[in-house]
């Protein structure tokens, strides 16, 4: 069963040929379409089942000494040997679980919410496309495979968010994130000729065998290139630009794309190259300080927006931070973890806000919303379902992932008490500005205008149904890794352990313990470690009801409030309404910048310089011409001075 | 007779006649005394041409006069010829007004 | 070595200039059948040329096909033609091009139909002669024949300021060659006077050893006939002029082929011929492409016509062909040759979107177009497929070869645990 690995991409693969091709040349019905491509991620999700129970049957030490399905030779150039082949381990097969299973269900969702739309086929064949990327990167064998994988589904999410090309924004927005990914993709390259020159070989089990044969200083080179890369496809600070602009494309899109699957690349990819992070605690460091400083800076961004959607975006970041901050800690499996529950409430909640915004007309400003939630009950329980579990109560699926998260910060070798702190004070604000979100959208008084108020419906049953799948999934996903403090048996983490357990801990020597013996990771596992997980666990609880009641207070009880605070600290409430200026810092800077250097070469030197020696030549010989012909007067006498002249030397010169 | 005078007389002379047609050539601007200067260059050469000839006693010296006197007259009839055409076609005889080919 | 029995490579040489001479005898008002007649023919030639991908033989290193006929015994000159996996892929790229620049032309050349073509035939004899010959005499003579009707092709049937173009054009590309004229005598007297034999056979001066400062010399003269026709910083200026200028097929043959003989001249000529020198020439060559590299796409990113942003990207793209061929290791040359067939494709292909648009607007300026995909769906999917090729994005032709031109120049730069 494992041998058909190669069949999960490909299904896919063949809807994106069958919908863009066939279909659009035909212009065949919008059923078939849409059965096409629903089916072909169902067959994906079938087999990605299947294939894990075939997993699970195995030992678990035999479970990530799978070998690889290699289908093709590549790349065969001298000693460099690329193939086209897939791997099988738990690590890959959870990713493949996630996406292709939350993606069979955006995809249910997307043959309502895309209904009315006339570039419904392509929508359909982009997605597929996506998925088929998507699935090549997570399963690939190879760094070269999975970076093909990396920049296809950058591809798509630039096809996806400029979906509605027509209008100048998406156009804009997508081209914004092809670029801004391509910036990371620099990176990643840069990483990928470093390894195959140091290891001879780019497919993982080459690699990770004779990882320990590398320099310290060239492994923190290649890991923290690579996480360049991610920071760019992950939507990290300083690349993170690019995320909130996406929400231009159809909601779907920013479910599956922003949200479960593309922006989560990176973190797979640095837990996918866990040995090598681990022989680097420089980079480790790194990556969790980006991870958590990108958790509470987008938190902070989320607190103020009024689109639906841009809240969801900047939490989208956030959470991303803090699986960052999970790996940079070396809590792969926490990582992982939040990855798989994110993409559940995450990919839950953008569904839902489609949802809402097919309720209310196509509106996505919650000014505009307010006491929709009798109204559309499924939209609103199901988001209320994601809202607890992204805020982290315990019971729902965030709490465990996102708890494991904060307790790693804190205790890992890796960790540091900061980190924790940061991590901690993100989650409050998460919890927050997602009960903000929820009580602006569903409660209160309903500001809509009369017109959108007349047509407040709940969304057809194929787009419901997918909601509560995700909402029972949010629910009870994280019941697979119920810590021990609490009693349970984490079997995530038992099943991702043989991935994750194998790294050298010799050289790993965690950055912060240099730096502040006092505080660096409050236990490291030593007597009184449960007690202090637990202590922590009702922190962080007690962090989210405070979050939530805050909420409550402003935007409940006392709603005035808020536009007062506006006003008291405006300039503050200004820069955290405008995202910082970061966007117009990067167009003043790199892009102005470039475009003048790129005129500047075009006119001063390439015109001015290059240009002007050719003709100053082409001058030059033209006044020697002119001067020469002077010596053409005509007048036979002279030449015939000449020839006199000449002869007479000639002879003189003879005689001598 | 001719043997009291040393050659070297007669080839001076020769010299100077040559010269002073060469330089008639390049000075003077009507086309026929040029023509006349060009004669005069000739008969220098047919001069120091009977002069070697006689002092190298042999006879070649003289068989190139009878060469160099046809072709003069032949040369003149046809350089007369061209000057009647270009007369007719310039009106002008004077060589530096007729210079087409400067630039 | 021949295995097709019949001396293919000359066919393939020829055969286009014979099908030129035969145009001549079509009265020039039937424009039809001079066009039917000129497609007929290149289509012939590229069937032609199919057999010798066929009949390959991929196991042997060395010239396959070669045919050698004495011309000038005296002087060491003879009609040596050969093929060898690089000019093979380069002939087929060659052939298969004419055919599309002839199709493209069908109804955008509108005057001089029966000399259009012609010239065009003419331009295949002479790019096909340049990738087959083996003698140096022979290569030069079939160079300076590419070098007319490309002349011709932009000053005739061109845009506004073809005249420029084209006088531009054939200076700068003349100039270097006669530079690599003076090269090619110095070497067939210096090889005669140590070996005793006077040559000009490529195969046999393979083997001279010349003193270092020769060396230098020589391959510097062939290096800047090269440079220019690459087009390598700062050599490159004609090309802007020469591209927006040229019609469409003339464009796509320029940048399809004929910037491919001037890389194609590094490595068969410039590089084997003096080693030393090319190898110590590394440092600055690959300065000079590294500039290329990002001096045109910086360049190219502001123009405000299509097609001159194209034509500059053609300079970025070939100082990725010029980096790799001078790593000098396997990834890198492998790389440049394949990036060679891909940016005659795929830039080809712009040139070809590009005459499109150009076509129904007759404007190229960027600014004049906008949301063309919603009323040429097809033409904005190919655009964007082609698009995708030439930015080297994973999955196409562009990305394989830009990935091994810059795993080569990674290596040779920061060195290799392991070997080439």
């Amino acid at each position: 069963m494992i041998e058909l690995v190669w069949l999960i991409p490909l299904f896919p693969a063949i809807g994106f040929l069958f919908n863009g091709l066939i279909a659009r040349w035909f212009n065949l019905d919008k059923r078939i379409v849409g059965w096409v491509a629903c089916s072909a991620l169902g067959l994906s999700f079938l087999f990605s089942i299947l294939i894990f129970f075939s997993l699970v049957q195995l030992a678990p030490e035999a479970r990530v000494a799978v070998p690889d399905r290699i289908l093709f030779d590549w790349i065969v150039s001298g000693d460099l040997k690329t193939v086209i082949g897939y791997k099988v381990d738990p690590l890959s097969i959870i990713m493949a679980l996630v996406v292709s299973g939350v993606s069979f269900f955006i995809h249910i969702y997307s043959v309502g919410y895309m209904h009315d739309d006339s570039g419904y086929t392509r929508y359909f064949a982009y997605l597929n496309l996506f998925v088929f990327m998507m699935l090549t990167l997570v399963l690939a064998n190879n760094f070269l495979l999975m970076f093909v994988g990396w920049e296809g589904v950058g591809l798509c999410s630039y096809l996806l968010i400029g979906f509605w090309f027509e209008r100048d924004t998406p156009a804009n927005a997508g081209k914004k994130a092809f670029v801004v990914n391509r910036v990371g993709d620099f990176g990643f390259l840069l990483a990928i000729f470093l390894i195959f020159v140091h290891l001879g070989t780019l497919e993982f089990n080459g690699v990770f065998a004779g990882a320990h044969s590398l320099d310290a200083v060239t492994v923190t080179i290649i890991t923290l290139l690579l996480f360049v890369g991610a920071t760019g496809k992950s939507a990290q600070i300083p690349l993170y630009v690019w995320l909130p602009d996406a929400m231009e494309g159809p909601t779907p899109v920013s479910s599956l794309i922003h949200a479960a699957t593309m922006v989560t690349s990176g973190v797979y990819m640095i837990a996918r190259c866990n040995i090598l992070y681990s022989m680097a605690p420089v980079s480790m460091a790194v990556v969790a300080i980006v991870g958590a400083a990108t958790a509470i800076y987008a938190a902070s961004m989320g607190l103020l927006q009024f689109d639906i959607k841009r809240v969801l975006a900047y939490s989208t970041i956030s959470q991303l931070g803090y699986m960052f901050l999970a790996v940079g800690v070396g809590a792969f499996s926490a990582g992982i973890f939040h990855l798989m529950t994110h993409a559940f409430f995450k990919g839950l909640l953008f569904l839902g806000a489609g949802s809402v915004m097919h309720a209310m007309s196509g509106e996505l400003d919650m000014r505009k919303m307010g006491g929709i939630w009798k109204r559309a009950p499924i939209t609103f329980w199901t988001f209320f379902v994601a809202t607890l579990a992204i805020a982290g109560i315990p019971g729902f699926s965030g709490f465990f992932s996102k708890d494991e998260i904060l307790w790693q910060a804190f205790d890992s070798t890796h960790g540091h008490v900061l980190l924790w702190l940061v991590g901690a004070a993100a989650a409050g604000m998460t919890a927050f500005y997602m009960f903000r979100l929820l009580f602006v959208t569903f409660f209160g008084r309903c500001r809509a205008s009369e017109e959108v108020k007349k047509h407040i419906h709940e969304s057809p049953p194929i787009m419901t149904i997918p909601l509560i799948i995700l909402a029972t999934l949010s629910l009870i996903g994280g019941y697979v890794g119920i810590p021990h403090v609490l009693g349970g048996r984490n079997f995530f983490h038992e099943f991702l352990h043989p991935v994750f357990g194998g790294h050298p801990e010799g050289a790993g020597h965690a950055a912060f313990s240099l730096v502040k013996p006092a505080f660096a990771s409050g236990g490291a596992g030593m007597g009184g470690g449960d007690s202090k997980e637990l202590l922590l666990m009702g922190v962080s609880v007690a962090i989210a009801v405070i979050g939530i009641s805050i909420a409550l207070y402003l935007y409940i009880w006392k709603t005035e409030i808020p536009k007062r605070l506006g006003e008291r600290f405006k300039t503050l409430y200004t820069v955290v309404f405008n995202k910082y200026y970061v966007d117009e810092l990067y167009e003043a800077s790199f892009v102005n910048s470039t475009k003048r250097l790129g005129t500047f070469l075009w006119h001063r030197f390439d015109d001015g310089v290059i240009d002007r020696g050719v003709n100053l030549v082409a001058d030059v010989m033209l006044w020697l011409g002119g001067v020469l012909r002077r010596i053409q007067t005509g007048r036979v006498q002279g030449y015939a001075t000449g020839i006199i002249l000449g002869a007479v030397i000639i002879i003189l010169f003879l005689i001598r | 007779m001719l043997s009291s005078v040393p050659p070297i007389y007669f080839l001076i002379v020769s010299a100077v006649i040559f010269a002073i047609g060469a330089v008639g050539v390049l000075i003077r601007r009507n086309a026929i005394v040029i023509f006349m200067c060009i004669e005069m260059m000739f008969s220098a050469v047919n001069l120091t041409l009977i002069t070697a000839s006689h002092h190298l006693n042999s006879l070649d010296g003289v068989l190139m006069v009878f060469f160099v006197m046809t072709v003069a007259a032949a040369e003149a009839a046809v350089g007369l010829a061209i000057f009647v055409l270009l007369f007719r076609g310039r009106g002008t005889i004077k060589v530096d007004e007729i210079n087409l080919l400067k630039w | 070595m021949n295995p097709v029995g019949f001396p293919i490579v000359t066919v393939i040489t020829f055969f286009p200039l014979a099908g030129a001479i035969l145009l001549l005898f079509v009265p020039r008002a039937k424009e039809e059948i001079l066009k039917w007649m000129a497609l007929v023919i290149s289509l012939v030639e590229f069937a032609v040329s199919l057999p010798l991908f066929i009949f390959f033989d991929e196991g042997v290193a060395g010239m396959q096909f070669v045919e050698r006929i004495p011309w000038i015994p005296e002087w060491g000159v003879n009609y040596v033609i050969g093929i060898d996996g690089i000019s093979l892929l380069l002939v087929l790229l060659t052939t298969f091009l004419t055919v599309l620049c002839i199709l493209s032309s069908w109804r955008s050349v509108e005057r001089m139909i029966k000399e259009y073509m012609i010239v065009f035939l003419i331009l295949e004899t002479g790019m096909i002669g340049v990738l087959a010959s083996l003698d140096l005499i022979l290569f030069y003579v079939f160079w300076e024949v590419t070098l007319i009707p490309m002349y011709l092709i932009i000053g005739v049937w061109g845009g506004p300021r073809r005249i420029y173009a084209a006088v531009k054009f054939f200076l700068y590309t003349m100039a270097g060659s006669v530079l690599m004229l003076v090269a090619i005598l110095a070497l067939y007297f210096l090889n005669g006077k140590a070996t005793g034999e006077y040559t000009f056979d490529l195969l046999k001066l393979y083997q001279t050893v010349l003193p270092i400062n020769t060396q230098y010399l020589m391959f510097a003269a062939f290096g800047v006939a090269f440079a220019i026709k690459v087009p390598m910083f700062p050599f490159h200026t004609w090309l802007p002029d020469a591209h927006v200028e040229a019609p469409t097929a003339g464009s796509v043959i320029l940048a399809g082929v004929l910037l491919k003989l001037g890389t194609y001249g590094f490595i068969r000529f410039a590089i084997p011929l003096f080693p030393v020198a090319a190898f110590k020439a590394v440092p600055i060559i690959s300065v000079l492409a590294l500039i290329g590299i990002i001096y045109g796409a910086l360049v190219s990113m502001m123009q405000a016509d299509l097609k001159k942003l194209v034509a500059f990207s053609s300079v970025s793209h070939l100082g990725f062909v010029m980096l790799g061929m001078f790593a000098f290791n396997v990834q890198g040359v492998q790389g440049s040759i394949y990036q060679m067939l891909n940016h005659g494709v795929s830039t080809g292909a712009l040139f070809l979107i590009v005459g499109m648009i150009y076509e129904r607007r007759h404007t190229r300026m960027i600014a004049d177009f906008g949301g063309l995909a919603q009323v040429m769906p097809l033409f904005a999917t190919f655009f964007m497929v082609v698009t995708l090729s030439s930015i080297a994005l994973p999955g196409t032709n562009g990305f394989v070869g830009e990935f091994l031109i810059l795993l080569g120049t990674f290596r040779r730069i920061v060195g290799s645990r392991t070997s080439i």
